[in-house]
């Protein structure tokens, strides 16, 4: 790990007034410094910002602090009642202790667990040195992504919670030197393309200080789905995050998004829209299932995702029509 | 051994559960392990990992490194100390990896060491570390990504009959290949060495399975008397046998300490874990099963081969427990080595037979499959009286009971065998079972125990608690032979400047001590009551000793309540005398007439239930019924909790576990604990545990055989059985994977 300073902003305009890197939890950036994937020289811990508040906003939808910590935020008492789903994501995820750790903010900048990607003795990763290949493709993939994968690399998203945020169609808020803006989580994650050195629209500077989550639609069921070898500890092989309304035995309307299989938290749209207005029956789960991954390119070892994937869609939507 | 003047038995303590001793020294954080030791002006080491798997180094640049603040010392092949190689097959001082570090430029594996960085501080050490520039030239690496192309010799392990032509003539056959990946060993407690040098000895604080054998092995490799080595483990965070043999970063730490005149410390990291310090191979078994129609077993073929690396032969002998397990007249079980660009494999939880049983025990679920016969009957109906590899009689063996007793605890009547027939809660549920076997061996061991006028019963010994309840089991013979609560006796252990113990492998530690200690204090107990015979002012003086004994601690005359006696420390101040003190042996069991032309082996059985929900995929182990035939057991308790913990290991064989080499480069990829997956609490089943407690006197007079190995052995098999009865899908390439379990045809459950 290379020196660095260390300070702790006190207010959202000293943090973003700095170039430093900032830092929450520490739970991902704190094992990439000590692996050499990180470098920064400069930290600003932004922890101490009041930005660890869960508030109703007035069109009564939820904004959670940047700062809230996933353990407090799953056992939130309006994200159980009105947000299950993201309850479940969070839950899922990780152990206690990071979950204790790991922020809102933070959880949302995690990045990939590509084994390539974590470890600098593999200088061809076009995430840490643009330009120099992937050391993924042609290796162990396993756990690779097969949707929105590009020649440029193939890692995945891991995170859980930010598969739910997809699905409950979250805003994230984000203050830097030029003021304030709002994005859609839609806009959030960038595909890897051929920079995948880029990974969201944060700009230099700008710092996440909430998320608003839409007020929860009342006959909606949501389920959040992980699919993984061991029971506990592990990012997902495939998961699902299911928003649905179903009644009369049709899928009114639906929010699909998925983890686990895609370079970026992945909005099934085509699933969503094979299902909309349809009955909510295990063929057209699965027709829709197999809409969602018609574009998944499998590496060598992962093929195995394609058909687990549309499993946890089938799963997911069968839990949340139940 | 016990001889006639053994005095009666104080208490039930032996078979009895006790908390092991040495809990609140865990629990309260203040056991020291082997990098917990700190001595003033210690200097931190960190070893460079080469970055290819085969070639050479063609120049390594340390200037940087040695430049930046509080670097004091870069070693490497260039300016490395001699060192010097153990005699091979001495197994009195065995290493790990033959080849001393930095004996030459060659590269064999990736993530060999080439060079070590001495600092002040463990942080200046690792910044160090990373600047050391070594440039290579590379050479093909032969990756141990599959053995399927092995075409070396393979020399026979075993022969009786012939296999090749009652296979042939078999009316029912099972003829397939099993694999077993590479595992790593990962004992919570991390490799650590910490060398002072005073003057020209060395003391190394080491997390070792056998301190003997490091003090011995130390000697040599550093070239120096073995008198002027002390090795010392006073607690180890478990080996599981990764921890047997010294390993280079030992003798690093030693060179460095010994250049610096400073004590060193060189904690080797988790991801060094999965390169230096030893796995189980990779294994490939062809197995040939022939039986009759009614399910007698005909003839078996084992044909195994496993990696090595290119420094080291090291055979995993997956032939362990097929010689013997089964009758069957024609046998044969040959084996090869594949040599690869990996590190030194070493021992790892029942080498040999955890794997070679994987593959016995499936390919004898599929023979139960192919002769629509109940697996536990396959299994009775072909039971050994005697072990038929050599013909000599089994000193107890109980497979038949350990099957039977596990049938019924885990309810196997009530299984229906056509796969996926059994379901539960919307999930389809899977039983299936195997036998386990593992060796029972006896080393020697010395120990002394002493009577001390401060009132207590002390026992020294150079052997180690691996942290299975060594401690717990000196301090069990001391109570029994004395009366004396916990609280009066000392154990001491790990330290090479006690008597010499055994090493802490093989599930042999147990067997080995008991003899040792139980003499010696028989031993001290005899001159006490001599001493109250023969010192001036003593009660009992000039009372025979024969009609002495000593009960809760105090000297009395036979047949007269203790409460009537004298506490031994007073008579041991009244004789002047600060202490009595014996030594005690233990022979090996090969030299023991009484073991002689027996066959010594424990046996188990286990029973297996998994969960599967075919329409997610999601397979898990729900219930274990185990039962193990291991001799008399010492601590129930402790016991029971290794073969808890074994179990949870074979969960992780069957199901998880799995070293993964780059395809390219030969790094194993996954080398943490996030991406190495091993059972987590969630994954745990119910697991119960029975012991059917046979003595076993061949072994000793408290007939204990060992555990710990056997734990393990049969579980993984009993799973993918499990797997293929709930599933249809069978799975000979471990772990049982989703990718597998998604070719299931049963899609609901």
């Amino acid at each position: 790990m290379q020196s660095f300073s260390y300070e702790k902003a006190q207010s959202v305009e000293q943090a973003t007034g700095t170039t430093g890197k900032f830092i929450a939890g520490g739970t991902t950036l704190v094992d990439l410094m000590k692996l050499g994937v990180e470098t920064p020289t400069q930290l600003v811990d932004v922890t101490a910002l009041p930005l660890a508040q869960v508030e109703t906003l007035p069109n009564g939808g939820l904004r959670i602090g940047a700062m809230v910590r996933n353990s407090d935020l799953a056992h939130h008492p309006a994200v159980g009642k009105d947000y299950a789903v993201l309850s479940e994501a969070l839950l899922s995820g990780a152990s206690p202790q990071l979950r204790n750790m790991a922020t809102t903010g933070g959880n949302l900048l995690q990045r990939t667990r590509c084994p390539y990607f974590r470890d600098p003795s593999y200088s061809n990763c076009n995430k840490r040195n643009p330009g120099s290949g992937c050391a993924a493709i042609g290796g162990h993939n396993r756990m690779m992504a097969i949707l929105g994968t590009s020649d440029a690399c193939i890692a995945t998203h891991p995170s859980d919670m930010c598969v739910a945020l997809t699905a409950l169609e979250a805003t994230i808020q984000v203050e830097g030197p030029k003021g304030k803006r709002s994005i859609a989580i839609a806009d959030f994650y960038k595909l890897p393309g051929t920079t995948p050195n880029v990974e969201n629209a944060l700009e230099p500077g700008e710092l996440i200080t909430y998320v608003d989550l839409p007020a929860p639609r009342k006959a909606s069921k949501q389920v959040y789905l992980k699919l993984r070898d061991r029971a506990s500890y592990e990012f997902a092989l495939a998961s699902a995050a299911v928003v649905a309304e179903v009644s009369g035995g049709h899928v009114r309307a639906v929010q699909i998004a998925l983890g686990g299989v895609g370079t970026r938290p992945w909005r099934a749209h085509e699933a969503e829209a094979a299902l909309t207005g349809k009955p909510a029956t295990a063929a057209h789960f699965r027709a829709a299932a197999e809409d969602a991954l018609k574009g998944a390119k499998p590496s060598s070892e992962n093929g195995f995702k394609v058909e687990l994937a549309k499993r946890c869609i089938v799963r997911a939507m069968t839990m949340a029509s139940a | 051994m016990a001889t006639q003047t053994t005095p009666p038995s104080q208490s039930n303590v032996i078979g009895r559960s006790v908390a092991r001793i040495d809990g609140p020294l865990k629990t309260t954080g203040t056991a020291q392990y082997a990098a917990d030791f700190h001595f003033p002006n210690m200097a931190h080491a960190v070893p460079v990992q080469s970055t290819i798997a085969s070639g050479r180094i063609e120049k390594l640049d340390a200037a940087a490194a040695q430049s930046m603040p509080g670097v004091l010392l870069v070693l490497h092949h260039g300016n490395m100390d001699k060192l010097y190689r153990v005699v091979p097959n001495d197994f009195s001082a065995t290493t790990s990896e033959a080849r001393p570090p930095f004996e030459d430029r060659t590269i064999y594996y990736w993530g060999q060491y080439v060079a070590v960085v001495v600092a002040e501080t463990l942080e200046q050490a690792t910044a160090a570390a990373a600047a050391v520039k070594v440039e290579y030239s590379q050479t093909p690496a032969k990756l141990s990504t599959n053995l399927g192309d092995y075409a070396g010799k393979r020399p026979s392990v075993s022969q009786r009959g012939d296999a090749e032509k009652a296979f042939a003539a078999a009316p029912i056959k099972v003829d397939q290949t099993y694999v077993t990946p590479a595992e790593t060993h990962n004992p919570i407690e991390m490799h650590a060495t910490v060398a002072a040098w005073e003057g020209d000895s060395v003391t190394l604080y080491e997390t070792s399975q056998g301190v003997v054998n490091h003090r011995y092995a130390m000697a040599q490799v550093l070239g120096i008397p073995r008198e002027n080595v002390t090795v010392v483990t006073r607690f180890l965070g478990s080996g599981f046998g990764g921890k047997l043999f010294p390993w280079p970063h030992s003798a690093l730490a030693a060179v460095a300490s010994r250049r610096l005149q400073r004590p060193v410390k060189l904690s080797v990291n988790r991801t060094m874990m999965f390169s230096n310090v030893g796995h189980r191979p990779l294994c490939e078994q062809r197995f040939q099963l022939g039986a009759t129609t009614d399910g007698k077993l005909l003839s078996l073929r084992q044909d195994y081969i496993n990696h090595t690396s290119l420094i080291d032969d090291i055979d995993e002998g997956c032939g362990e427990a097929t010689t013997y397990l089964y009758s069957v007249p024609s046998l044969t079980v040959t084996r090869a080595l594949a040599q690869r660009n990996v590190g030194t494999p070493s021992p790892m939880r029942g080498p040999g037979a955890v794997p070679g049983l994987f593959a016995m025990e499936s390919a004898m679920d599929e023979l139960a499959v192919a002769l629509n016969m109940d697996p536990v009957e396959l299994r009775l109906r072909n039971d050994a009286t005697k072990d038929e590899s050599n013909g000599q009689p089994f000193s107890s063996r109980h497979l038949k009971e350990c099957i039977e007793t596990g049938a019924a605890k885990f309810g196997w009547k009530q299984r229906t065998p056509a796969v996926g027939s059994m379901r539960r809660d919307g999930r389809v549920l899977g039983w299936g079972m195997a036998a386990a076997s593992w060796g029972a061996y006896r080393f020697p061991c010395a120990a002394t125990v002493a009577l001390e006028v401060d009132g207590r019963v002390t026992v020294r010994c150079a052997t180690q608690d691996v942290g299975t309840g060594t401690y717990t089991i000196f301090a069990q013979v001391l109570q029994e032979k004395t009366g004396l609560p916990f609280e009066r006796i000392g154990v001491h252990l790990g330290d090479t400047s006690m008597p010499e113990g055994p090493m802490s492998g093989g599930s042999w530690a147990t067997a080995s001590v008991l003899p040792a200690v139980s003499s010696a204090a028989d031993s001290v107990v005899k001159t006490l009551l001599q001493v109250a015979n023969s010192t001036a002012g003593s009660p009992f003086a000039g009372v025979d000793p024969a009609k002495l004994q000593l009960t809760a601690g105090r000297v009395h005359q036979a047949g007269e309540p203790a409460e009537t006696g004298v506490p031994f420390e007073k008579l041991i101040a009244m004789a002047r005398l600060s202490r009595i003190s014996a030594d005690g042996n233990t022979t090996a069991i090969f030299e023991d007439p009484k073991a002689k032309g027996l066959s010594l082996h424990s046996f188990g059985a286990q029973f297996v239930e998994v969960e599967w929900e075919p329409q997610i995929a999601r397979l898990r182990v729900s219930r274990v019924v185990t039962v193990i035939d291991g001799g008399r057991i010492i601590n129930p308790k402790a016991a029971a909790n290794q073969i808890k913990g074994a179990v949870v290991m074979g969960v992780g064989m069957g199901l998880l576990e799995q070293t993964v080499y780059d395809p390219r480069t030969g790094q194993p990829i996954n080398g943490n604990m996030a991406d190495y997956l091993m059972a987590t609490c969630p994954d745990t089943p119910e697991i119960d545990v029975t012991f059917l407690d046979y003595p076993d006197l061949a072994m000793g007079e408290y007939g204990a055989r060992g555990i710990g190995e056997i734990g393990l052995a049969g579980v993984a098999p009993a799973i993918a059985s499990a797997v293929y009865h709930a599933t249809g899908v069978r799975v000979r390439t471990l772990p049982v994977r989703i990718e597998d379990l998604l070719q299931s045809r049963i899609r609901e459950a």
